[in-house]
């Protein structure tokens, strides 16, 4: 405590726009730096097709920068080209045309939440139940913590055929994938939550001669939110995973995951990398939102 | 015995009684003292044990479609019978996608930890990259690694090397901030070099977290290796046997896979666990536990 | 020199408590026999191991005896807890982190099953009395470690309990923040004339806020002597420096030596 309290004094004292600058400022030195390497990579790697098959002999370096840097199925397509495609393809279509990036971005996301509502729904439960029975504990829950070393998302095809064979297509497959990966880090998190209270508060409960559904939901539920809410963040970015995934098996037709999979059927180069950061952009929309309940939820501004 | 069984009634009988004796095994088990080997370890495994059971006798009693859920036993030969098929997707899958770019990108992202250790500015500006990268489905990046490294095991391993880079830079940063102030002055009034300080104190200190992230890592790469496969694979691998046999709806190799994954994946992860209590002995949290 | 109380408010006769351990067994006390009356501030003081805690644990009903019996306000323990007839002050402020100094106040009126604002306007008035008026709003981080433990005792008060039990409330603490939270502290119990049991291992702040000290002593945790204190009701800190405060303590220092088996420590 004396420590950072030391440590603290020794920082310099900076104003509002100093303070944003330097948080800021090596985010974006270090983006600069990525923004300039790729267009130098584009250029490199795409330099080969362009020598061999657009330029006519005797071309200037000039000439060499323009066509790597706009082809049509480059190797890796400059950055403003993926600006390009996603912004004719968010605003040059209807929004429920498969040709507009914002239809299948909803595709997957309507996918991972249903699926993440499910899995924290699950999660809850088993972990209340964990908490309140000893046969569970010791029985299941075990298993639930050796089952985050699987790759669970390894039976992602199989949900697939199995819902498939009792006739269930479309999103809710999907969202049975999502929740189940988002389960697991939510259960184990919220047992330890729930557990998280000490002797000293337990005890404290016990002279006001509280019922146990006092004692849970005063106490051991307001304690469990700072375990919970980190575990949501990675079980709802884990769900995106998992939504996207359940679109590749049966080639599906919509969703980021499909776009991704007919993107590099047809060798779509620039298709892939819009489908990308739109699938970049979703997960933070996603874990963002978690953050922003966060915020809101746990009252004054925790330290 | 087995028309008896097989009959409505008989069936049903032999199946609640196994229920209470499933039960009353289980509970027992769980009331044991938590010190006990067979408490620890009993309870989980008995009730794993009747899992496997019940999900036997329930598929073969109902006769449930193959494609729905297979029997264990179903399962089990699959398992046998195509071991070396198996093998041969294991290898491709877990030692070359999977091991070979969890330790390219774990070393990668120590590397580049240590490097960046000396400047808090590129820390501020790394730092928040990688967290973003940890919101993002890096998984997607396989069909373009496909692209540039081929179809084979390559592309694979940048995937994994991709996934596990950022975690492993994350857990370096924060386990080499962890060494405190007061050994950090000693090794000063001892006049060690800024190396020295690195090599004896703070790579030590820094120890519990980088296992932390290669744990967490070993995850990853396994799901990174098996999900790139399902983007597009050559001839041989878990997640391309996953889908290709799912696909032809044969399940029981299905499962097969998916039970090599699972082992591969728990075996890893206890691995590692195991080096780690060696090497990190000392920290409180195993000591808490031995003591 | 107080009468024999009023009403007496806890019984202790002949209580035991014995753990099973591995090797030999701990008697954390043995045949402990104490009678606390209405409006009595009462200090349990002695080495650690003595069984203080043990003592006002069991008479809370966070332990259970061996054998023997406790009765709080006539009832056993256990129904006595259940009618919330005491308010339990730990060692650690226990605070809620989630709830700001009004709602940790307001938690066991809410179990109670007090509605909001009936609660909140108890809450205010025990604040009041402990001066904390004006943090209602802040949480517990952002109080010191002595207003931390103030806002307990506010809780502690809830639902008016007769019988306030404390275990070494102000250990924590630097020597001046207690020393101001010990004035505090007899302030209310003059006022208010409370039934307190004082857990502590400090001898001035025994002989300050007891009208009755106990003095016990480890292996087997037993009372060794009880001690009347005469000082006046209305006394401040300086009576800290006069020969009628040192010889109480000096008594009770004797008492713990001879407890201790008499090679002085």
């Amino acid at each position: 405590m004396a420590a950072a309290a030391i440590e603290a004094s020794r920082a310099p004292a900076r104003s509002a726009i100093g303070e944003t600058w330097h948080r800021a400022g090596p985010v974006l030195a270090v983006l600069g730096v990525v923004l300039v390497a790729w267009y130098l990579a584009a250029i490199g790697l795409n330099a080969a097709q362009v020598i061999e098959r657009e330029l006519e002999p005797g071309w200037a370096w000039q000439d060499l920068v323009r066509h790597t840097l706009s082809m049509d199925r480059p190797v890796l397509p400059a950055p403003h080209q993926i600006a390009l495609d996603l912004y004719d393809s968010i605003f040059g279509w209807p929004l429920d045309s498969p040709r507009n990036l914002l239809f299948h971005t909803w595709v997957t996301s309507s996918a991972t939440l249903l699926g993440f509502v499910m899995g924290t729904a699950l999660g809850a439960l088993l972990a209340v139940l964990i908490v309140h029975s000893r046969t569970l504990d010791r029985g299941l829950f075990p298993w639930i913590i050796a089952s985050q070393t699987v790759p669970v998302l390894a039976i992602a095809p199989i949900v697939i055929v199995i819902l498939g064979s009792m006739g269930m297509t479309g999103v809710f497959p999907k969202a049975v994938i999502s929740m189940y990966l988002c389960f697991f880090p939510v259960t184990v998190a919220l047992v330890k939550g729930l557990r998280s209270p000490g002797v000293i508060e337990l005890e404290l409960l016990h002279t006001y001669a509280a019922s146990r559904g006092d004692t849970f939901w005063k106490l051991r539920v307001p304690a469990s939110l700072p375990f919970l809410f980190p575990s949501l963040r990675i079980g709802i970015a884990a769900g995106l995973v998992g939504a996207i995934v359940g679109e590749l098996p049966t080639g599906a037709q919509a969703g980021l995951g499909a776009r991704l999979l007919t993107g590099s059927y047809y060798g779509n180069t620039v298709q892939i990398w819009s489908a990308l950061v739109m699938a970049a952009l979703l997960g933070l929309a996603l874990t963002g939102g978690v953050s922003l309940a966060e915020r809101l939820l746990t009252p004054g501004g925790r330290r | 015995m087995m028309a008896l069984l097989a009959s409505g009634p008989g069936l049903a009988a032999a199946i609640v009684v196994l229920l209470a004796l499933a039960v009353w095994s289980v509970r027992k088990l769980a009331a044991l003292d938590e010190q006990s080997a067979l408490g620890r370890f009993g309870t989980p495994v008995v009730f794993g044990a009747w899992i496997v059971v019940f999900w036997q006798i329930l598929t073969e009693a109902f006769d449930v479609p193959q494609v729905l859920l297979p029997a264990p036993s179903l399962v089990w030969h699959s398992l046998v019978a195509n071991g070396g098929v198996l093998l041969g997707d294991f290898v491709q899958t877990v030692v070359h996608s999977a091991l070979i770019g969890w330790t390219t990108g774990c070393a990668l992202g120590f590397a580049t930890g240590v490097l960046i250790d000396r400047s808090a500015f590129l820390q501020r500006g790394l730092l928040p990259v990688a967290a973003l990268a940890s919101t993002v489905p890096l998984v997607g990046i396989a069909p373009i690694m496909v692209m540039w490294f081929g179809f084979d095991w390559h592309s694979k391993a940048a995937v994994v090397v991709v996934m596990t880079f950022f975690p492993m830079l994350v857990n370096t940063l924060a386990g080499l901030a962890e060494s405190g102030h007061m050994e950090r002055d000693l090794m000063r009034s001892y006049g060690a070099s800024y190396w020295r300080t690195l090599v004896a104190l703070r790579i030590p200190v820094a120890l519990p977290f980088v296992f932390n992230a290669l744990k967490v890592n070993s995850t990853l790469a396994m799901i990174g290796a098996i999900v790139a496969e399902f983007f597009g694979s050559p001839v041989s691998g878990l997640g391309f046997r996953i889908s290709t046999e799912a696909a032809r709806l044969n399940m029981g190799l299905v499962w097969a896979a998916i039970v090599v994954a699972a082992l591969a994946g728990s075996l890893l992860y206890a691995l590692l666990g195991w080096v780690e209590r060696r090497a990190t002995f000392w920290h409180p949290s195993f000591r808490a536990a031995a003591g | 020199m107080s009468p024999p109380a009023a009403a007496t408010v806890v019984e202790v006769e002949h209580v035991s408590v014995v753990y099973p351990a591995q090797e030999n067994t701990v008697t954390a006390l043995a045949d402990v026999s104490l009678a606390i009356g209405e409006g009595e501030f009462v200090s349990l003081i002695g080495p650690s191991g003595c069984g203080k805690t043990t003592l006002l644990r069991v008479i809370a009903d966070l332990e259970t005896v061996s054998s023997g019996s406790v009765r709080v306000n006539g009832l056993a323990a256990r129904d006595a807890r259940l009618a919330r007839a005491y308010g339990y002050v730990f060692q650690a402020p226990a605070l809620f982190p989630w709830r700001n100094v009004l709602g940790n106040v307001c938690l066991p009126l809410e179990i109670h099953g007090l509605d909001k604002a009936k609660a909140e306007s108890v809450a205010r008035e025990h604040l009041e009395r402990v001066g904390l008026t004006g943090f209602e709003g802040k949480y517990p981080w952002q109080l010191s470690g002595g207003m931390q433990q103030r806002v307990s005792i506010a809780r502690a008060l809830g639902f008016e309990p007769k019988l306030l039990m404390m275990d070494e409330p102000f250990g924590a603490l630097d020597e001046i923040t207690r020393d101001r939270l010990n004035e505090q502290l007899l302030r209310l119990w003059e006022r208010e004339k409370r039934t307190v049991v004082f857990v502590t291992h400090s001898i001035p702040e025994a002989v300050f806020l007891s009208s009755r000290i106990v003095v016990m002593s480890p292996r087997p945790g037993r009372i060794v002597e009880v001690i009347e204190s005469g000082l006046p009701s209305d006394r401040t800190l300086e009576i800290r420096d006069t020969p009628e405060f040192t010889a109480i303590a000096h008594r009770v220092r004797v008492a713990l030596q001879e407890g201790h088996g008499g090679s002085g420590h």
